[in-house]
């Protein structure tokens, strides 16, 4: 699953130390870092719902630092909204970006656009030695779920936060699946018409097959499947989640529950809006568990809690990740501009 | 009698019976049955059958049930017996993919339904463009068209016209239209939509409008009307194929169909195999009255039993939450919720 082009290298240890190639992005040694840079600088491409959801929760971030944010609309409000928070924007897409990387000391970018155009992005930051944090369903790199992964991921350049379906149902499956074979798990969100931007709109099958995958690959299910709905109800329903597992075996109802009120929790660290609302319900070797996920209420309403659990989950995995490069143990590389 | 203002009119009948009508059989048709009612359908002169899933590609799940067989199974039963009669499918984008549309295609399916909730038209580009691509018959389905204005609909529709589908459906899901909401709606469309794309109706009969809707539609423009020989379908039901074949008869209508063969079929090959008398009962009396989608009618059923709450009570409460097709999960959270607030509430 690693990304990793020939054109530049990752070094992921402590003390890193000279390497090839004619710009090197950032080498800080232990002591002086607090002097040199406290937050590790950000650019966000995409200025749609997750883009501009994501900006809020990065100007709350103790370790990163939001300072581009890259759209192809002038008229976008998610562009309006990141001006007015102080932020350098271009309407001109990643390549109005790109002259300022170096200069501006961007390390980290989230792209929040669609999964047709984010091998390009993704290529064009990793040249620059920038890391990418991908909110597309495109899966170019390791797939991450922050209290399921995120201490595991090593090397590598891109890392994919798979779905907000994903995000809000593989901590569950994998709850089950961590105690007791999961044969077959199904999930299906359904989300509020208004949270649902056009990127997701026009590629839902990208949407069922990265989520379906990584409902097996992360979740630990040997069969998976994905469905989502959309629902333009009015007041908009807060988004829902069921999670079906089919257990090897008749499912050991107590170790089952107990793993899962562990997760919920662990989710609940980031997303305190994520609830069960009923279950799990235990029939005959089938597991159900019906939850929802209340958002911040930071760009849209609180019923959207697929955009949180999506940028909560990016935030976490940036932060993992800027707390790496700013303690000197991972050092970005770019080489062969 | 004086000639009705209908009379000449040609309508494509597309009969539901092995699609919506998997739904009443909870996904359990065999491809011996499969294959029984595609030849009396060939022979009828039906021109169009959809054979899937009930919930269409992808539709095999916990979700929407395992049908005894793949769809590639009952394809691959039902195509040799067809040599007029097209065969079609349902695809719901968020359930069914592009892929599994290709390999339905590449089983014989000539035609598809790409169906999206009534005012969510714009996650069907994909898919609307993929059945074109494949040289498909393509319609766009909006589905519980009820719960979106005319004007609002008719947009969606644009929409799905501009993405390249040839016809354009008005679906009924929940058997809530009068006729009256009916030429509402298609006229609508037709003022909205190019002379050269079709409109298409999709009724359910759960208040016993299914023929008078299905006229109307035609009367308002819709050339294409869903049915299912003896109303095999969720609910109580789609329109009645022998009965609208019946009723375009006597107006002149022409539908190509063989109206007696059909009644035929309903009653030797279709009442005999069904697991409950399709029919207006309270329950499926309820969704129309109550505008929830018809399919919601089995699962609030079983899960009033399992929980011992009136399927009614169930139905109106998805109702006044206004869920839709595909949240079938919804059904059991639904009623678990209630036992909580009736637990509550007697322990108070």
């Amino acid at each position: 699953m690693c990304n990793f082009g020939l054109m530049w290298r990752l070094i992921m240890s402590h003390g890193a130390h000279s390497l090839g190639g004619r710009y090197r992005a950032w080498h800080h040694k232990g002591n002086d870092r607090e002097t040199l840079v406290s937050k590790i600088k950000c650019v966000l491409i995409g200025s749609g719902n997750i883009g501009t959801d994501l900006l809020y929760k990065l100007k709350r971030s103790d370790v990163l630092d939001p300072v581009w944010m890259v759209g192809i609309d002038p008229d976008s409000e998610g562009l309006a909204r990141a001006r007015d928070m102080g932020l350098k924007t271009t309407d001109e897409g990643v390549d109005g970006v790109l002259p300022h990387l170096v200069a501006d000391g961007i390390q980290i970018a989230f792209d929040a656009t669609s999964a047709y155009v984010h091998k390009e992005n993704s290529d064009k930051m990793n040249a620059h030695g920038v890391f990418m944090v991908d909110l597309t369903p495109a899966a170019v790199g390791p797939l991450c779920v922050p209290p399921v992964n995120l201490d595991d991921l090593s090397e590598t350049m891109n890392v994919n936060m798979i779905s907000c379906a994903g995000q809000a149902t593989i901590p569950i499956v994998y709850g089950v699946s961590r105690v007791q074979g999961v044969e077959y798990a199904e999930i299906i969100a359904s989300l509020a018409s208004l949270s649902i931007g056009p990127g997701t709109r026009a590629n839902l099958d990208e949407f069922t097959y990265t989520t379906s995958s990584a409902v097996c690959e992360i979740g630990g299910a040997k069969k998976g499947k994905a469905l989502c709905i959309i629902n333009p109800a009015e007041p908009p329903m807060i988004m829902r989640n069921t999670i079906y597992c089919l257990t090897e075996g008749e499912p050991d109802q107590a170790k089952i529950t107990a793993s899962l009120m562990e997760m919920i929790e662990k989710v609940q660290q980031y997303v305190p809006g994520y609830r069960l609302v009923n279950g799990p319900v235990f029939e005959g070797n089938k597991v159900g568990v019906f939850m929802e996920v209340a958002g911040l209420g930071d760009y849209l309403p609180t019923y959207a809690g697929n955009l949180d659990i999506m940028t909560a989950a990016a935030a976490r995995t940036a932060e993992m990740y800027a707390e790496k490069i700013l303690s000197g143990e991972l050092t970005l590389v770019a080489e062969a501009i | 009698m004086s000639k009705s203002d209908l009379h000449g009119r040609k309508v494509i009948c597309h009969d539901m019976c092995l699609r919506d009508g998997m739904h009443a059989k909870k996904e359990q048709i065999s491809v011996e049955q499969m294959r029984s009612f595609a030849e009396a359908m060939e022979r009828a002169g039906v021109p169009m059958i959809q054979v899937t899933h009930g919930a269409g590609l992808g539709g095999n799940s916990l979700q929407h049930g395992f049908a005894l067989h793949s769809n590639e199974e009952y394809w691959d039963a039902v195509a040799p017996v067809l040599s007029n009669t097209v065969m079609s499918v349902l695809l719901i984008p968020g359930l069914g993919t592009m892929d599994e549309l290709r390999v339905a295609h590449a089983h014989g399916v000539g035609s598809v339904h790409v169906a999206t909730h009534s005012t969510e038209a714009d996650t069907s580009p994909q898919h609307i463009a993929c059945g074109r691509e494949l040289g498909m018959d393509t319609s766009g389905f909006l589905m519980m068209a009820h719960l979106n204005t005319a004007s609002g609909l008719a947009e969606e529709a644009k929409k799905m016209e501009s993405y390249g589908a040839q016809t354009v459906y008005v679906t009924d899901s929940a058997g809530y239209m009068l006729p009256e909401d009916v030429t509402e709606y298609v006229g609508a469309l037709r003022d909205t939509l190019d002379d050269a794309t079709e409109i298409g109706f999709h009724g359910h009969n759960n208040l016993g409008m299914g023929i008078a809707n299905s006229i109307a539609a035609v009367r308002a423009g819709a050339s294409r009307i869903d049915c299912s020989v003896a109303g095999l379908g969720a609910g109580a039901g789609n329109t009645p194929l022998e009965a609208f074949v019946a009723v375009c008869d006597r107006m002149g209508v022409e539908t190509g169909c063989d109206m007696f063969a059909l009644m035929d079929m309903a009653e030797e090959l279709v009442f005999p195999m069904m697991d409950h008398i399709v029919r207006i009962d309270r329950s499926s009396l309820t969704l129309g009255y109550a505008g929830v989608y018809s399919t919601f009618l089995l699962h609030a059923n079983r899960l009033g039993e399992k929980y011992g709450i009136p399927p009614r009570d169930i139905l109106l409460e998805l109702g006044r939450k206004k869920m839709i097709g595909g949240q079938e999960d919804m059904i059991e959270d639904t009623a678990l919720s209630m036992l909580k607030e009736r637990g509550d509430q007697s322990a108070a």
